[in-house]
Parts: C-alpha cells; sequence; structure tokens
C-alpha cells in the first residue's frame, strides 16, 4: 500500500538531490536551470500526493499552475541564457559577478 | 502489491536519474537524464490516480520544455571542461546539505505531524470518477481568472522570450563584438 | 486733533521714499527729489501745525491707538500715537532738519550715481524717526528704533565699494545690537511687570514696579525699576553713542555728509535721550539707574570731546563734538533735568545740523578734501560757509544770546543743583567740557578758514590731492571742473545753512521761557518734586536776555572764551606752540589718537574672544560633534556595515542560492524542533 509518507519521503529526497545539483553544478547555468526544474517537480509531487491523499483536487490545479509558470520560467531563463551567450561567449556562472557588492 | 511494486521500482529509476543528472558530465545526457526523471514522475503520479497531470507533465515537460532544454544546450557553444573544474571541491557541501535536507523532511514526516495521518491508504475512487472531467470543471468554473491570468503569462512570457533573442539587423553587431566575428549561433540559426 | 493728519505726518514720507526707492528710475533724478522734498516739507508743514496746536492752542494731549496688528495673549501689539508737547517738538525738529536735509542733497549729492536711492533712504528715515517719536507704545517704539538703525546702516554703507565705508556700517549695526539688547530686554521687564506694550500703562505702574525687586543671582536683588531703567538706557547707550557704546559714531562719517548731519548728529542718536526723557515717569522712581545715566553722560560729555582736539578730518571733529554734546544731554536726563536736555537736544539740532551742513560745504568747495591740515584762508572763497559756520561754531561753544548758551547753561546749572551720586564729577565733566568744546571747535574753524591757504591751488594738483587721500570718495569726485581754487557751494546747499543758522541763533532765546520754564512740557514730561532741578533754575530766571546779560558771572562764560584764545593761540597766531606741546606730551596724544584704546579692545578684546568662541563652537560643536560624529559619522557607520554586508553580495548566483538552500535548512530545522517538541 502506498501511503503519504512514501510520496512525501520520495519528494524530499528528490529535493535534495536537487540541491546537492545545484552545488555540484554550481558554474553550469543550464544545470542549474534544470535542477530548478527538478525540484519544481519535487515541490508538484507534494501538491498531488496531499491532493491526492486528502481528496481535495485544488492541489492539482495547483501543479497545473505551478507547470504554467515553469514553462514560462523556463522559456525566458533559456531566452535570458541565450542573449547573455551571445553577449558574452560564455556562461560560466563564476564570470558572471557584475551584481558584485 | 502490484501498486507497491511499481512504484519501488518508479521510485529507484527517479532517484537514480536524478543522481545521474546533477554528476553526469555532459549536459545533453542531464538533459536526457531529466527528461527520463519527467516521465517516471509522469508514472508514479498515473500510480495515484492523478492521469491528466501525468500526461500534461510529460506533455509540457518532455515535449516542449525539456527539447528547448536540448536545444540550448546543443545549440551554445559550452566549455563543458571548464564548468565541471572545482566540481569536486565543493561536492561534499552539495552531498552534505542533501543528506541534512532529507533527514530533515524525513524527520518531519516521520514526526507525524502534518496534521495528517500520513501512513494511511488512498480512498479509493467511484467507478466512474473521471480526474480529468473533474479538473476541467474546477479549472474552468471556479478557477476561471486565475487560469486566464496563466493564458497572459505564457503569453507575456512567449513575448519576452522573443523580444530577448530577436536580432537587430547586421549592421548594428559589429559594435557587439569590435575585432570579432559573430558567434554562428546568431547568424547562421537565424535567431 | 485729527488722526488722518497724524497719519499724512509719517505716511507722507514713506509714500515718497517708496517712490523714489522703487520708482526711481521711473520718476529721474529731478523726480525723486520733489517728490521727497515736497512729501517732506508737507510732513514739516502738518507737524507745525500740530506744535501749534498742541504749544499754542492747548488742545488736550492726543493718545489713541489706531491700528491693532495683533494680540497674543492679552497683550496688544498696536500702532499708535501719543501727540503731546515732547512728540510735538520733536516732530518739527525732525522734519525741518530732514527738510534742509533734502534741499542741501540736490547740491551735495549732484553729481552721484545713487541720488534716487539718497533721497529714498533719507525719506524713509523721515518716517521711521517720525514713527518712533510719535509712538504711544513700546513697540512701534522699537520699530522705529529699529527701522531708523537699519537705515542708518544703510546711509553709512552708502558708498557700498568702499571697504572702510561697508566697515564701518557693520561696526555700527554690530554695535547698535548690543545696545538694542538691552532695550529689548528692558522692554521685555515691562511688559513682564506690567503685562502692557502701553506707555499709559507703564508709567501707571512706575510706582508699583519701583516697590519690586528683582533677584539677578541668589543674594544678588536690585530693584526692578533700575533694572528696568539701566536696560533700557543700554539701549539709548548704542543707538545716542555713550561710551562705552560710542565707538561707531565716528566711523559712520563714512557715510555722505548730508546723513552725518540728519543721522548722526541732529535726530536718530538723539534717539535714546528723546526715549529716556520719554520714560522720565520711570527713571523718576531710579535713583541708581539716574546715577548711573549721569556719569556715563558726564564722561561721554569731556572725554569724546578731547578726542575732537587731535583729530584732523573736519568731519570727525564735528562727530567727537556730537558725541560730546549727546554726553551733555545724557547728564541733564541724569541730573533729571530732561525738559534741558529735550532743549539742548532741540537746539543742538540745528547748530550741530548746521556745522555739519557747513563741513559738508568746506568738502564740496575743496573737491572733496576732508583733511583740515590742507584747508585754511577759506573764508575769503566761501564767505556764506565760513559766516554760517561761525555762527555754528559760536552757538556750539555757548556764545550769550545764541541757542547753544541758554540750553548748555540750563544744563551746567540743573547738574550744580543736583544732589544725586554723580553729580559732582558730572560737573566738574561739563564744566571742562566747556573749555573743551570751545578749544576744538575753533580749532576746526580756525584750521579751516583762517591763517594761510595749505592747499594746492594748481589746477591738475588739485585733483590729484583728492585722489591721495584716504577719506576721499574717488568715486564720486566727478566735478565738471577739477580747478583746486574752492569755490563756493550753489544756492542749495548754502539756502539750508542759512535756514539753520537763523534758528541756531534765535530758537534758543525764543523758546526757553516757554519750554523751560514756563512748563511748557506740561505732563509730557515727570519730575519727581525732589528731583526738579530745573524749577530751581527757573527761580532766578528772569527772562532770556537777562539771562544771557548775565553770563559773565558765570564760569562757563569764560572757560568757553579760554577755549576760544587758546584755539586761536595755538592754531593760528603762535601753531609751533602747538607742536611743543605735542611733543612734550606725545603719550597722551598717542591715547587720544587710539581713542582711549576703544576699537582696541573691541577688536582684540571682544571681537577677537567672540571668533575665538565661536571657533570653538565651530571646530567642536559643528565640526567635531554634528559634522564628524553625527552627519559624516551616521554615514561613516552605514557604510562601514554595508562593507561588512557587501560581503554577502558575491554577485554569484550559487551563492544566493546556498543562503537560499541554508535559510530553508534552517526553516526546516526550526519547524522540525517546534512539531517535536
Amino acid at each position: 500500500m502506498i501511503t503519504l509518507a512514501h510520496l512525501l519521503t520520495l519528494s524530499g529526497i528528490l529535493f535534495a538531490i536537487a540541491v546537492a545539483g545545484v552545488f555540484l553544478n554550481r558554474k553550469n547555468i543550464i544545470l542549474l536551470l534544470m535542477c530548478i526544474e527538478l525540484m519544481l517537480l519535487a515541490v508538484n509531487f507534494n501538491f498531488v500526493a496531499f491532493s491526492r491523499f486528502l481528496n481535495d483536487i485544488d492541489g492539482q490545479i495547483f501543479v497545473f499552475f505551478v507547470l504554467t509558470v515553469a514553462a514560462a520560467e523556463s522559456a525566458i531563463g533559456l531566452a535570458i541564457l541565450v542573449v547573455l551567450f551571445r553577449n558574452r561567449r560564455d556562461i560560466n556562472v563564476e564570470a558572471l559577478d557584475t551584481l558584485k557588492g | 502489491m502490484l501498486v507497491e511494486g511499481l512504484f519501488y521500482l518508479f521510485a529507484t529509476i527517479l532517484v537514480a536519474s536524478a543522481i545521474g543528472l546533477i554528476v553526469a558530465r555532459n549536459p545533453v545526457y542531464s538533459a536526457l537524464l531529466l527528461v527520463l526523471c519527467f516521465f517516471t514522475s509522469a508514472s508514479i503520479w498515473l500510480l495515484i490516480e492523478a492521469e491528466f497531470l501525468a500526461v500534461v507533465l510529460v506533455l509540457v515537460y518532455v515535449g516542449a520544455v525539456m527539447v528547448l532544454f536540448l536545444f540550448v544546450v546543443m545549440m551554445l557553444d559550452i566549455n563543458v571542461e571548464e564548468m565541471r573544474r572545482g566540481f569536486t571541491r565543493y561536492a561534499w557541501v552539495g552531498w552534505l546539505t542533501a543528506f541534512v535536507v532529507i533527514v530533515q523532511i524525513v524527520g518531519l514526516v516521520a514526526a507525524r505531524r502534518l496534521g495528517v495521518d500520513v501512513t494511511q491508504g488512498m480512498v479509493p475512487l467511484p467507478a466512474d470518477y473521471s480526474n480529468t472531467a473533474h479538473l476541467g470543471r474546477v479549472l474552468y468554473t471556479e478557477y476561471l481568472y486565475p487560469f486566464e491570468l496563466a493564458a497572459i503569462l505564457l503569453l507575456v512570457a512567449i513575448i519576452g522570450a522573443i523580444s530577448l533573442t530577436m536580432r537587430r539587423r547586421r549592421a548594428s553587431r559589429s559594435k557587439m563584438w569590435p575585432g570579432k566575428s559573430p558567434p554562428c549561433v546568431t547568424s547562421a540559426c537565424g535567431w | 486733533m485729527n488722526t488722518t493728519l497724524l497719519l499724512a505726518i509719517p505716511l507722507l514720507p514713506l509714500v515718497a521714499a517708496i517712490i523714489a526707492g522703487l520708482a526711481g528710475k521711473a520718476v529721474g533724478r529731478q523726480g525723486a527729489a520733489a517728490v521727497t522734498i515736497l512729501a517732506v516739507g508737507a510732513s514739516f508743514v502738518l507737524s507745525a501745525i500740530v506744535a501749534k496746536q498742541v504749544f499754542i492752542d492747548g488742545v488736550p494731549v492726543f493718545n489713541e491707538s489706531i491700528y491693532t496688528w495683533l494680540v497674543s495673549d492679552g497683550i496688544r501689539m498696536e500702532v499708535g500715537f501719543l501727540i503731546d508737547q515732547l512728540s510735538a517738538l520733536m516732530m518739527c525738529v525732525v522734519t525741518l532738519v530732514s527738510l534742509c536735509v533734502h534741499v542741501y542733497t540736490i547740491g551735495y549729492m549732484s553729481q552721484d550715481p545713487g541720488y534716487q536711492r539718497f533721497f529714498s533712504y533719507i525719506s524713509l528715515f523721515t518716517f521711521a524717526m517720525l514713527m518712533l517719536v510719535m509712538s504711544n507704545n513700546f513697540m512701534q517704539l522699537f520699530f522705529g528704533w529699529e527701522a531708523v538703525g537699519l537705515v542708518s546702516y544703510l546711509l553709512i554703507g552708502f558708498w557700498y565699494t568702499r571697504p572702510s565705508a561697508v566697515f564701518a556700517n557693520m561696526k555700527a549695526f554690530l554695535v547698535n545690537r548690543v545696545g538694542d539688547f538691552g532695550f529689548v530686554l528692558g522692554i521685555a521687564a515691562l511688559v513682564y511687570y506690567t503685562g502692557s506694550l502701553d506707555y499709559r500703562d507703564a508709567f501707571a505702574m512706575a510706582p508699583d514696579i519701583a516697590a519690586k525687586t528683582y533677584a539677578i543671582t541668589p543674594g544678588w536683588t536690585v530693584s526692578a525699576i533700575t533694572l528696568v531703567c539701566i536696560l533700557l538706557f543700554i539701549g539709548a547707550m548704542g543707538k545716542s553713542a555713550q561710551v562705552p557704546l560710542h565707538v561707531w559714531l565716528p566711523d559712520s562719517m563714512e557715510g555722505p555728509t548730508p546723513i552725518s548731519a540728519l543721522i548722526h548728529a541732529a535726530t536718530m542718536v538723539t534717539a535714546g535721550i528723546f526715549m529716556v526723557a520719554r520714560m522720565s515717569p520711570l527713571f523718576e522712581y531710579s535713583e541708581a539707574a539716574l546715577s548711573f545715566v549721569l556719569i556715563i553722560g558726564a564722561t561721554t560729555a569731556l572725554f569724546m570731546g578731547f578726542l575732537g582736539v587731535i583729530n584732523n578730518d573736519i568731519k570727525r571733529v564735528v562727530a567727537y563734538s556730537t558725541l560730546s554734546q549727546l554726553g551733555y544731554m545724557t547728564v541733564a536726563l541724569g541730573a533729571s533735568a530732561y525738559s534741558a536736555a529735550m532743549f539742548h537736544l532741540m537746539t543742538h539740532a540745528f547748530f550741530k545740523a548746521l556745522l555739519f551742513l557747513a563741513a559738508g560745504s568746506v568738502i564740496i568747495g575743496m573737491h572733496h578734501e576732508q583733511d583740515m591740515r590742507k584747508m585754511g584762508g577759506l573764508a575769503k572763497y566761501m564767505p556764506i560757509t565760513a559766516i554760517t559756520c561761525w555762527i555754528g561754531a559760536l552757538a556750539l561753544i555757548g556764545t550769550p544770546f545764541l541757542s547753544g548758551f541758554y540750553s548748555k547753561d540750563v544744563i551746567i546749572e540743573a547738574v550744580h543743583e543736583s544732589n544725586r551720586f554723580g553729580a559732582h564729577y558730572a560737573y566738574w565733566c561739563v564744566m571742562a567740557g566747556v573749555f573743551v568744546t570751545a578749544l576744538y571747535t575753533f580749532r576746526m574753524v580756525f584750521m579751516t578758514f583762517h591763517g594761510k591757504p595749505r592747499f594746492d591751488t594748481s589746477p591738475a594738483h588739485g585733483h590729484g590731492q583728492g585722489h591721495g587721500h584716504g577719506h576721499d570718495d574717488h568715486d564720486h569726485d566727478d566735478h565738471g571742473h577739477h580747478g583746486g581754487v574752492p569755490h563756493e557751494s550753489p544756492w542749495v546747499v548754502t539756502a539750508p545753512l542759512v535756514v539753520l543758522a537763523i534758528f541756531s541763533v534765535v530758537i534758543g532765546g525764543l523758546t526757553i521761557a516757554s519750554l523751560l520754564f514756563g512748563g511748557g512740557f506740561q505732563e509730557a514730561i515727570f519730575v519727581l518734586g525732589a528731583n526738579d532741578v530745573v524749577a530751581k533754575v527757573g527761580e532766578e530766571f528772569h527772562g532770556a536776555v537777562a539771562f544771557a546779560l548775565h553770563a559773565w558771572a558765570h564760569p562757563p562764560f569764560w572757560l568757553a572764551l579760554g577755549g576760544v584764545l587758546t584755539a586761536w593761540l595755538f592754531f593760528l597766531a603762535k601753531p609751533q606752540w602747538a607742536d611743543a606741546v605735542d611733543r612734550s606730551f606725545g603719550w597722551l596724544r598717542k591715547v587720544l589718537e587710539n581713542k582711549y584704546y576703544f576699537d582696541w579692545f573691541n577688536e582684540h578684546v571682544i571681537a577677537a574672544g567672540s571668533r575665538g568662541l565661536g571657533r570653538i563652537f565651530w571646530r567642536g560643536g559643528d565640526q567635531a560633534i554634528i559634522d564628524n560624529g553625527i552627519i559624516n559619522g551616521s554615514a561613516a557607520l552605514v557604510a562601514s556595515l554595508a562593507a561588512v554586508t557587501r560581503r554577502v553580495q558575491s554577485g554569484f548566483l550559487y551563492s544566493y542560492a546556498f543562503w537560499m538552500i541554508f535559510g530553508l535548512a534552517a526553516m526546516l530545522g526550526w519547524f522540525l524542533y517546534k512539531t517535536t517538541n
């Protein structure tokens, strides 16, 4: 029997792996974006699980919107990435320190 | 039993592909492993009878977003070796953080203080229940305005992505890279 | 009395001042002169009508408020007029002298580019002075007081391109601030005790105030009325240039000569005298304050006279003479002979304005040369000026039958009669002062109009000489011809001289009987019976002519004669004697040339001390605490905090991601901790 605990634990592990990915691939912005997608997936997992186990469809509606926003975010993020690459010939995050205080 | 078995199978694939994603040397492998993650997630969602979202996840993420990712990864001329330098130096921080987060989340779930009983199983749904119909009904009634807003958001994202990446005429480009020829991605690929 | 008529007296000059000042270009030079002279002339005629009503027709005293400016906590600030014998007399003197000066200005300032401005200022001055003397409350008195001070400041610095003029007007302004500070405190003390700004209330409550005491410090208690009176008198000391606040008056000679005549001799400087006379109901209750007044006045009268003896600038000699004569008036006030002070004020206004205008005429004739050592024998070239100046000088030294004789003699007699503390000192000072007055006056007359000419008559040199001297107004030395030969001044200059000379001769003898001994001032001046020295003098008065005929029986006559003879001996007959005296009393000359070191003291002790104190506050308070501590310190604190916190803003994406995750982990940990406990 699959319980809520199973799903929550799985999503937690997924999220933790994504976090670790952010640290491991701290220079590669494309992988950073992918790790963020993975985190969103973990979050969506939680929504779907709670929605199903609490019998409340609103959770899935939320996932729907998160997917929408995530798609938009990916599109914009990748567009920025392309412009960035075009201007700097590089997407190394370590070179992007113009925000440095 | 079957469901449980499938869950553990998919969960194993999911975790393994996620780990592979973050350690892969080539971003193309990472993207493909992410596709695998989405697939297995969709499968798990099917197991817990969230069919519509499972399909949407595959369609939107695998069909659109991940293709875009792959496209960008392949299009941009990325020096992967440069990117991976110092990969192991901070690896322990990453794994330690991951470990701490896992311990915390598992601890939280095990503490059973989330306000719900996390050990209960799923309530069986009626035979004629349609997840898609239910979702559609709620989405177009209760969540109509947020739905419209989401549509506008997507439109804005489309326009934004286009306007960000649109090329000006060639004449102005020489100012951007004085003394350099523009990268092939910008001229030949028609961006 | 007609309110409209009274209002017109001060307002006509004000309107004229506004026209000449703001529309000076539109009305032109002649227009400005015409409009101001007409206004002041009309003002004088109206003043004369008022004076006739007051003195001859016996119209009751007018004391009404015309306009309430504001009422604050029961204290009414009003514009009102108190027209009695005192103010009527002052109004006539002010407007008449002002009129003469206006006419004289046409000639004196004819070449000056600031012609309209000058007329505007002197008309404004007339307005302010009239407001001062006509006031029936302290508010308006203070307004007039400050307004005349302002105009005085503007006029001393009239030639504002000269550094010495700017220095002088600043000096006058600052010294007057010291006096005004006392004056304001005095008014405030009166308001504190009476709750009203009205003269009537203050005078009515004077005996009550006299009964009170005020503890300045614990253990040092003074009578409240003494405190009030001394504070008010400090204001008068500033305005009327009494020692030690006299230092601004000699320097004020930087202004154009008509101004020296109008403001720094005839009217404004006498505002202090007028004010004390007006406040006689208060001063009468304070023996201590009157003694203070007496001693200050006596010191001024004698010691400022000495300075006149050694000065070579014709205007400054007259200025020191003014100081000395103001001292005489102050002595009279201190001896409770207020009416004598007012009488001397009036006569002095005429003959001192005359002397100043004559000096101005000489300056014009000499092409803006003010040094008496370069004059001599001018009587031949400028007969009218010489004659009128002689008349003024004779009036000043107290020649019998001339106006100065009556007023000065009455003061000396009054001091002689007084039993007040300091009266003996004052008596000897004024007696010696008579000799000194005669000495410096006739030194000036002899050096200027008689003896051998010491100026160069060659045409070119005359002009060059003008440029070589410090007191010359180079910018204005643009006569049509630059001949070295002195010339008589035009009629607009000599006509006022003649008018003033006539008044200087006759005004004393004509008015002494009615004004002083006939109770001319009636209720306007209040004297306690025991203090009434003028009445005691009056017991021996049997008419003006008899009074003058008995002059030889009194020492002042012989002292004055001695002064004239000494002057003749030393400066005309045997100039080498003067040099001999000079050599043997070098130290004395040094003291006198440094004006008793008052300026030195002010500049090196008070000014330097103030600057030092200011520097301490500037460096310590402003720079160290406020600038570096509060303002720059807070900015530096923010900057140093930011220097630390900016390290957090590395600019690297993964660093931000790390901190977000760190925060997430921390929140999760906290949540876990809360839920498990």
